[in-house]
């Protein structure tokens, strides 16, 4: 296929469908984390790429032969590697006893929050957790680095110009989206802080929170959005997020205790790992917000500049 | 002191967002140099508190393994700690001297930034005790790499990291399948918990597939023969300094990777008999040495001339893994610490003639030796290293390398050995010749010797290979204790 609209769909509706295989699984944390990210935010940011490099994909000049025997012995091995595995559901097999049984049984004692993915997230592997928020960090800053672009303040009316006179257009697609963009972010919210009782967290909450943004400045125009959040300032957000994370590690470790050991936080162990939780979540929340942000600004800004460009090559024309 | 495992990785990785915060280059510079030294002297803290106590187990958010994780540090994570982190530091002496040509002043900031985060991602991996948590962390040194390749200063540049994402996303996938497949089997990502739980489903074909993908994942990242594709362009295109300190270190973690996972997860029985191991290891390596160093001599640029060579130098080190003895092990550890040495020192060079001269294609070396006396002589000093003439690092590596080797009586590989060493050689003479033989080109004939920071840093190195080239007690000691320990024999 070589239709990249068509691609971009079809890659939001697998990951749809992913999440829906992952509710019937009874993993409604990896299903929603998929939802949000494979067909949320992930097309989004896919769509604007295609604004940029167009719809159809270049005729291939290779047969990727090669490419396709390799992919056959891989799923081929990973075939025979699950001849083995214990039946989905098994009660014997070892990933139901070995660790597990004290995460569900415990962890309501140790950590008092009833959602065990979220103890063990945030919690009993929680530097996983801040390992994943680098992650996406460090994917940000290499976004900037790579794409980022000088300012080119001349013309910018100019775009904005066009860019209104597209939008006259999607006048329903506006309207709607005007109404439902506050419950976006107002769910977003909600994901963030209910994160310990339902599925949820910062994860979730952050690419929703983005979303809802993204949304606004592609039906509105980025320079709107650029009013209220400007370039510099969602960076300095994105490392304070890290940075709130870390320090929680830091200040048990001041206290006296291992790093990221939420029980030394305050004099009640309970309490301190709810304050710990609550912390770490809200660092998680603010850093992918302002990356996935982040992102689709350099993107975007990127497609301003050979809209400039293209302006600029047809009054040479003229 | 209790907390230094952990303090080791999150004080550069808080570092890299407070980067942000700071935003003038040139304090961002000091800053990130000022991290990286703290890193490296915990780091040899570390070393003197792993052989006065023994191994440390630190676990995270006060959870006992395996529920948590664990960060353990032995001599081997030690050793791979030092190499990270003194070589990260003694590259970011030249780094604000040599970026100032090869990247534009606004990306400065973010440039050590990505630096910083993939300094944590390789300390990160190498002092974890859990197998998810390393798939973290490499991620994270992996996304960094990308980006830092990317930054170099030609388009070509662009393409040589998208063929390394594309490659090391296929080898991270891999290993974290593997991982997933040894979760189901054993109920536990402990690393340590994992080496008492595989042995009791040791047979079953999901294991035998977890730990294929995991090698295979592993290979990758490692460039061995003939999964290299990816390193000649991304050393050749990316800035300087990144060439340099990624040489030193990018692909050493991988193998540290590789040895934990054989050695100590999968156990060695295990490792060696279920898949032919030895011999694979064995041929892949030789044909890594003579292919690559074959390829090394026809290049005209001296980036990739030295990046072929680093293919080469991966086949050295998987030979001593592949003779299956303490001898042999200590060879490749010794060659881990040598090549990093060497490597650096090299590159730093190069980075010099590409900030005095704008590229490293090799005509332009022409004369250069009386030029830029120093930095060729660092060059050559560390080519000798490389062939393994003795008083050099080089040579102490290939002498254990031939032992292990004649006392498995595997002469016919010992002579391939010599051979590959003598390829080394004959690309290293070329570049010999062109600096001092030829006369300098008509546009270089006003080429200085390069900036005072740039020397100190190569230097540094190339005195730290003479000092362990004659002066093996610690660093033959240490390697040698590591790859008894690995055998399960008491040091």
């Amino acid at each position: 296929m070589n239709d990249l609209f068509a691609v971009v769909m079809l890659l939001g509706i697998y990951s749809l469908l992913s999440a829906s295989f992952f509710v019937a699984m009874d993993a409604v944390d990896v299903a929603f984390t998929e939802a949000a990210v494979g067909a949320g935010i992930s097309t989004l940011l896919m769509l604007v790429v295609i604004t940029m490099t167009g719809r159809k994909e270049n005729t291939k000049r290779h047969k990727p032969f090669l490419a396709l025997i390799v992919v056959i012995f891989t799923g081929g091995l990973l075939l025979y590697g699950t001849f083995d595995i214990p039946h989905f559901g098994s009660a014997d097999s070892p990933i139901h006893n070995h660790v597990t049984p004290r995460y569900i049984n415990d962890s309501i004692n140790e950590i008092g929050i009833p959602n065990i993915v979220t103890s063990v997230l945030a919690s009993y592997r929680a530097f996983d957790t801040f390992g994943e928020v680098v992650v996406i960090f460090t994917a940000g800053i290499g976004i900037m680095a790579l794409l980022s672009v000088a300012h080119h303040s001349e013309d910018n009316h100019k775009i904005a110009a066009v860019n209104d006179s597209m939008h006259e257009r999607y006048l329903v697609i506006r309207i709607v989206s005007k109404i439902l963009i506050p419950f976006i972010l107002l769910f977003a919210l909600y994901v963030q802080f209910h994160g310990d009782f339902g599925p949820g967290g910062g994860f979730q909450a952050g690419v929703i929170f983005a979303a809802g943004i993204i949304l606004y400045s592609m039906l509105f125009g980025l320079s709107i959005t650029r009013k209220v959040i400007s370039q510099p300032f969602i960076q300095i957000i994105s490392a304070v997020g890290v940075l709130l994370y870390g320090s929680v590690g830091l200040v048990s470790l001041l206290q006296g205790g291992n790093f990221f050991d939420y029980n030394v936080l305050l004099t009640d162990p309970v309490a301190g790992q709810h304050l710990g939780i609550l912390l770490i979540e809200l660092g998680v929340g603010c850093t992918v917000t302002s990356v996935m942000i982040m992102i689709f600004f350099n993107f975007a800004e990127r497609r301003e500049l050979q809209q400039h460009n293209n302006i600029h090559n047809k009054d040479l024309e003229s | 002191m209790l907390h230094l495992p952990i303090l080791q990785v999150v004080i550069p990785l808080m570092a890299a967002p407070l980067c942000l915060l700071l935003k003038r280059p040139q304090l961002v510079w000091l800053f990130a140099l000022f991290v990286s030294t703290v890193a490296f002297i915990i780091s040899l803290l570390l070393l003197q508190q792993v052989s006065t106590t023994g191994v440390i187990s630190y676990e995270l958010g006060g959870w006992q393994a395996p529920w948590g994780i664990e960060y353990r540090i032995d001599q081997l994570n030690a050793l791979l700690l030092i190499i990270i982190s003194a070589t990260s530091t003694v590259v970011l002496i030249a780094a604000q001297t040599s970026i100032e040509k090869e990247i534009p002043k606004n990306k400065h900031t973010l440039f050590y930034i990505l630096y910083l985060l993939s300094l944590t991602g390789m300390l990160g991996i190498v002092s974890t005790g859990d197998a998810f948590n390393v798939f973290v962390f490499l991620e994270i040194s992996s996304l960094s790499a990308y980006s830092l390749i990317a930054l170099g200063k030609k388009r070509q540049a662009l393409w040589a990291s998208f063929q390394y994402l594309i490659m090391g996303t296929i080898g991270a996938t891999f290993i974290l399948i593997g991982i997933g497949l040894m979760y189901q089997m054993t109920g536990t990502l402990n690393m340590e918990d994992l080496s008492q739980r595989l042995p009791q489903v040791a047979q079953t074909k999901t294991v035998f597939t977890a730990f294929t993908f995991i090698i295979v994942g592993i290979c990758l990242k490692l460039a061995l023969f003939p999964l290299h594709l990816w390193l000649p362009n991304a050393y050749a295109y990316a800035p300087s300094i990144v060439t340099a300190f990624f040489a030193a270190t990018a692909t050493k973690v991988a193998i540290y990777l590789l040895i934990r996972f054989t050695f100590t997860v999968f156990g060695l029985s295990f490792s060696f008999t279920t898949l032919p191991l030895q011999g694979l290891f064995l041929v892949l390596g030789l044909m890594g040495i003579i292919v690559a160093s074959s390829a090394a001599i026809y290049q005209k640029n001296i980036k990739h001339l030295f990046a072929y060579s680093s293919i080469a130098q991966v086949g050295f080190i998987i030979i001593g893994l592949s003779t299956n003895s303490v001898m042999g092990l200590t060879a490749t550890l010794l060659h881990l610490f040598n090549h990093a040495i060497m490597k650096g020192a090299i590159f730093l060079a190069l980075g010099a003639v590409v900030y005095q001269i704008g590229n490293s294609q090799l005509v332009n070396f022409s004369g250069l030796g009386r030029k830029m006396p120093l930095t060729m002589a660092a060059i050559v000093i560390g080519g000798l290293s490389l062939i393994g003439v003795p008083l050099t690092a080089g040579f102490i590596s290939k002498w254990y390398l031939l032992t292990a080797l004649i006392e498995n009586n595997w002469w016919p590989v010992a002579i391939l050995i010599l051979l590959g060493s003598l390829l080394t050689v004959i690309y290293v003479w070329r570049i010999v010749e062109v600096i001092y033989f030829k006369e300098p080109l008509a546009e270089n004939t006003s080429v200085t010797e390069a900036p005072i920071l740039f020397l100190i840093s190569i230097w540094t190195l190339i005195i730290a290979n003479f000092y362990f080239g004659i002066d093996t007690r610690f660093s033959v000691q240490l390697t040698q204790s590591a790859a008894q320990s690995l055998f399960g024999l008491s040091p």
